[in-house]
């Protein structure tokens, strides 16, 4: 089943950018999406048109079947910089979006706590964001994004800052939340690895404005160890394929950018 | 490096504001006994220290520091909610804010001195006009601080709690206003040495008691040490309001990374 839908969708800024030109692109229901492609080419545009923070130029965008209008329900979303409220501890960083859906007391008790702990931080939730390491904050975003549980996950590099060690550990982490969870989840990233040891299906995108340049299955068997599939052979043969397409698009992002400056 | 970055040694650093004053009274106290300095256009520490003595004795200090501080406190709280209030409405809308923040900076370059008589005139020497006249001053400073403050929020959090399903009331509740809160406490600390200089201003334009009023009348009978009597009770004043503004942040910001 279908569940976000891009036809022929544009962006173009105010100050005259286009970021998106013409993508069309369906999402199937409970997989996992990764789009790559060079910098600044325009996923995260993507991402912000799919959440209804921003409205497309032109071309339709549905998720659900229904247009999008105002703020899609039911979708979170991890921003690659900080989004934490700096003025609010980790427990009540968590419980806002409950908060803010109006869940009872009881429960809204019970969800955050059980949320807390499931990422791991049991024991800071007096702390402030800036008591935290950046991949403490990361596990916060993630417990607050997920504890409304929403059935569609946007995630913007979320983990793009963080060493590779403790990047490493979010993204096994993140897999083992998501594994049969029944969430969609985008996932935008410029690290070809990553998106091929996270995803069901890699997107690759062309320099801005973005299109879809072609699609890949990455057919690797789940659960997968973040450490071990990078070994796999089928993981270097897939990252060889995708290599090739999006390397001329980062030459011709780099190019362009080399023009410009 | 440690010793370079340890913060100055808060007991010294006092020892030596002290010292530091001392020695300016007694320079001050003793170029008066000398004869360097005349009396009656400088006063001297030992009779602005008769002056408020003698003022305590008959009870004024209490009543006209009250008086005082009453105008201060009322212009402080209306300046200071007409101040967030208007900038909430205008940064939350930017129609708003593009007509009529221009006003405002037209309005607060108006000097203020000058409508204290007008104040006057308007509400008589009652409480009202010492009121308005520093509420027209603290507005202002309120007002841009939280503009600002509001204009300067991470976009990145805004977005993030709207994903969440946030109202645009709840952005303003939680990302917004806590967003501003530095800057409005601040500003607020300004403020009242604004609230208490328009208090002063118009109580020495026109009233019956107030220091403003003791002062103004110190000056009518050419009693100078009435008038710097009067300009220390003002510094003592703001000394202790600051203090608690400094306490009162604190227990407010508690989210901030303290710095040395």
């Amino acid at each position: 089943m279908t569940i976000i839908s891009l036809a022929n969708v544009t962006k173009t800024f105010d100050s005259g950018y286009t970021a998106l030109r013409d993508v069309n692109l369906d999402v199937e229901a409970e997989r996992f999406v990764a789009l790559v492609g060079p910098s600044g080419c325009g996923k995260s545009t993507t991402l912000s048109l799919i959440s209804g923070l921003d409205r497309p130029s032109s071309g339709t965008l549905t998720v659900r079947d229904r247009p999008v209008e105002g703020i899609t329900p039911g979708v979170g979303f991890l921003f690659q910089r900080d989004a934490l409220l700096p003025w609010k501890t980790v427990r009540d960083n968590v419980r806002l979006p409950l908060q803010l859906r109006g869940v009872d007391a009881a429960e809204m008790r019970r969800r955050v706590e059980e949320w807390i702990a499931r990422v791991g931080l049991r024991g800071f939730e007096q702390s402030f964001p800036y008591q935290l390491s950046g991949g403490m904050r990361k596990r916060v975003a993630l417990a607050q994004t997920l504890v409304y549980d929403p059935e569609i996950l946007l995630m913007d590099e979320p983990f793009a800052a963080l060493d590779v060690q403790t990047r490493n550990l979010m993204e096994g982490e993140l897999l083992n939340l998501w594994q049969g969870s029944g969430k969609t989840v985008i996932f935008v990233t410029h690290d070809l690895e990553e998106a091929i040891a996270l995803a069901d299906e890699v997107v690759v995108m062309t320099a801005g404005p973005a299109r879809v340049k072609a699609r890949y299955e990455v057919t690797l068997p789940r659960p997968r160890d973040i450490e071990q599939v990078r070994f796999d052979p089928r993981f270097t043969e897939l990252y060889a394929r995708m290599w090739n397409d999006l390397r001329d698009e980062v030459l011709e992002s780099y190019a362009r950018a080399n023009a410009a400056g | 490096m440690r010793e370079r970055t340890r913060p100055a040694n808060r007991g010294l650093v006092l020892a030596i504001q002290a010292a530091l004053i001392a020695a300016a009274l007694l320079a001050w106290e003793f170029s008066v006994k000398i004869g360097w300095v005349d009396p009656f256009f400088f006063s001297a520490p030992s009779q602005i220290a008769a002056t408020i003595a003698s003022w305590w004795q008959h009870g004024y200090i209490l009543r006209d520091v009250g008086v005082t501080m009453q105008e201060t406190i009322f212009g402080l709280l209306v300046g200071g909610a007409i101040g967030i209030v208007l900038a909430v409405l205008l940064a939350s809308s930017r129609w708003l804010g593009a007509i009529f923040v221009p006003f405002l900076v037209l309005f607060n370059s108006i000097p203020r001195v000058t409508l204290v008589p007008l104040f006057i005139l308007w509400f008589g020497f009652t409480l009202w006009s010492k009121v308005v006249s520093a509420v027209v001053l603290v507005l202002f400073v309120v007002f841009f601080a939280t503009y600002d403050g509001i204009k300067d929020v991470d976009p990145t959090l805004v977005a993030n709690v709207r994903v969440m399903g946030a109202s645009r009331f709840a952005v303003m509740r939680h990302v917004l206003i806590p967003s501003a809160l530095t800057w409005i406490f601040s500003s607020l600390r300004s403020a009242v040495g604004f609230s208490l200089i328009g208090a002063v201003v118009a109580e020495y334009f026109g009233a019956q008691a107030g220091v403003g009023y003791r002062i103004q009348f110190s000056e009518s009978q050419l009693n100078t040490s009435g008038v710097f009597g009067g300009l220390f009770i003002l510094m003592v004043l703001v000394f202790i309001i600051n203090l608690c503004f400094q306490g009162l942040q604190r227990r407010l910001l508690v989210w901030k990374p303290v710095d040395s």
